[in-house]
């Protein structure tokens, strides 16, 4: 029945080898496995963005993803956001959604942020309706998306002064 | 919820998959980009017994120029690439204009051309635009391989001309003729979701700037896509100003098509959209290939 297969995955820019089951979705593999309950599961059918990751810098949905076919890949969630290098200091997009009130209650945070990490490094000066657009595939059940557009911008703002 | 077992077999080429494919027959499934398997099996509205992962199938993931103008898709060519590959804006500008309307683009950076066509949705818009291209698709099996145009294809909700054991391998868009136009519209609650209706047409003029072949294909309005026969018949031969695109869209929306009603939409309402859309994209086809 449960076959159980050898995987070594960089998550964060650590490598992580383990034995999971081949049915294991990415989603479980790092919260149960690797205890990173930062990626959140709200659906598990692709429709809500919560568990939205990082596959070598692009955004997908880690709940549709089985964890063996992250064998070999590179996977950054969103503990891997916030810079070791600046002690934990939070990443300009964090901040910006923390002083925007970009969130409430935070279910839904992480799959924001790691949908617009490459979005904003393919746009970095974006239009109101490229955001929304962007976004279209994370559900917010708090905000009404209003704090989290002025967030992105913000965002956007900050990073293009300091970069 | 989270998938039954099953077993796991990454095949690194075509040759390896279809021994896979003629060992395993119903009892296996592809899993391509997986954005609509997956949901299935965790759901557990499938239970696969093997899985037969085609993200190692390199030799599936890719795009280049047809031998004879038009384009060659890959199986596992990624639906993003739609969106930002150069060879699709100029060689299929029709699937790039459409690309931002197919899910989100999480689910695009995974989901591949292949996927979607295979799964035949009767909400997808690759089927639709693929019968609007007359597209033909390459399948590999056993006894060797075929072609089956895009119009032999869709054969009902979720239904191929496949069969369990053969793998498409290729999209060949076969090129425009001179002085042709596209267009792509659809209606959706919120970008990026299953669309209520939507519509692809191709529209080719003769020199005489009149209408020499026309296709209209509509989504989500039947248990396919929906080729619009009778609106293309009404076309032929005319130019075709507002009051000859105005008739032809009614034709569609009342002879051609024949919507079902479900929580999203009425029948009623979607024959309204079919026309609204229908006008919409022939008159901007045309505007195209006018000025082609
Ligand atoms: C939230 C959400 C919203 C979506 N919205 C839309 C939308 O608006 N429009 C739309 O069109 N789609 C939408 N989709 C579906 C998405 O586009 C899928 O990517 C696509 O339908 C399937 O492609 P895939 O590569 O993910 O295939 P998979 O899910 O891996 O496979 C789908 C089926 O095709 C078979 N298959 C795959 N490849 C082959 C092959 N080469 N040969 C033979 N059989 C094969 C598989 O066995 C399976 O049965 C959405 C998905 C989600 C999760
Ligand atoms: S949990 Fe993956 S999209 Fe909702
Ligand atoms: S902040 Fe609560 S769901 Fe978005």
């Amino acid at each position: 029945m449960a076959e159980r297969i050898q995987i070594s995955v960089r998550v964060n820019h650590t490598l992580f080898e383990r034995e999971v089951e081949s049915q294991l979705l990415l989603s479980d593999f790092l919260r149960h496995e690797l205890e990173l309950t930062g990626t959140h599961v709200g659906c598990e059918h692709g429709v809500c963005g919560a568990c939205t990751v990082l596959l070598n810098g692009e955004a997908v949905r880690s709940c549709l993803m089985l964890a063996v076919q992250a064998d070999g890949q590179e996977i950054t969630t969103v503990e891997g956001m916030a810079s070791p290098a600046l002690a934990g200091a939070l990443h300009p997009l964090q901040a910006a959604f923390k002083e925007a009130h970009g969130l409430q209650c935070g279910f839904c945070t992480p799959g924001f942020l790691m949908t617009l990490i490459p979005f904003l490094k393919n746009h970095p000066d974006p239009t109101e309706a490229e955001i929304r657009q962007a976004l279209s595939g994370n559900i917010c059940r708090c905000t009404g998306y209003q704090n989290i557009v002025k967030a992105v911008q913000l965002a956007a703002k900050r990073m293009a002064q300091s970069a | 919820m989270k998938p039954a077992p099953f077993k796991y077999l990454a095949p690194a080429s075509v040759e390896e998959t279809l021994s896979m494919l003629t060992q395993y027959g119903y009892e296996a499934k592809l899993l391509a980009g997986g954005q609509s398997l997956i949901p299935t099996m965790n759901f557990r509205l499938a239970q696969p017994a093997v899985i037969i992962d085609l993200n190692r199938v390199s030799e599936l993931a890719y795009m280049r120029p047809g031998d004879s103008g038009g384009l060659c898709i890959g199986a596992m060519a990624r639906q993003r690439e739609g969106e930002y590959h150069p060879l699709f804006a100029e060689r299929a500008p029709l699937i790039r204009e459409t690309m931002p309307h197919v899910a989100h683009p999480q689910i695009r950076n995974r989901g591949t051309f292949g996927g979607s066509i295979a799964h035949a949705d009767p909400a997808a818009e690759l089927p639709a635009v693929m019968l609007a291209l007359n597209a033909g698709f390459k399948i590999r099996g056993r006894e060797g391989e075929r072609e089956i145009p895009a119009r032999d294809f869709f054969v009902g909700m979720f239904a191929t001309a496949m069969q369990p054991e053969e793998l498409l391998t290729e999209i060949l868009i076969p090129p425009l003729p001179p002085r042709s136009g596209w267009a792509f519209k659809e209606v959706a609650r919120r970008h990026g979701d299953y669309a209520l209706a939507g519509a692809a047409a191709v529209v080719s003029l003769n020199e005489q700037q009149r209408c020499r072949e026309a296709r209209l294909v509509f989504l989500s309005v039947g248990d396919g896509p929906v080729e619009a026969r009778g609106a293309v018949q009404a076309l032929a031969g005319e130019i075709p100003g507002e009051e000859v695109i105005r008739a032809a869209a009614e034709t569609a929306a009342a002879v051609d098509i024949d919507p079902g009603s479900d929580i999203h939409a009425s029948a009623e309402f979607r024959r309204h959209l079919a026309r609204v859309l229908a006008v919409q994209v022939l008159h901007q086809a045309y505007e195209r290939a006018r000025r082609a």
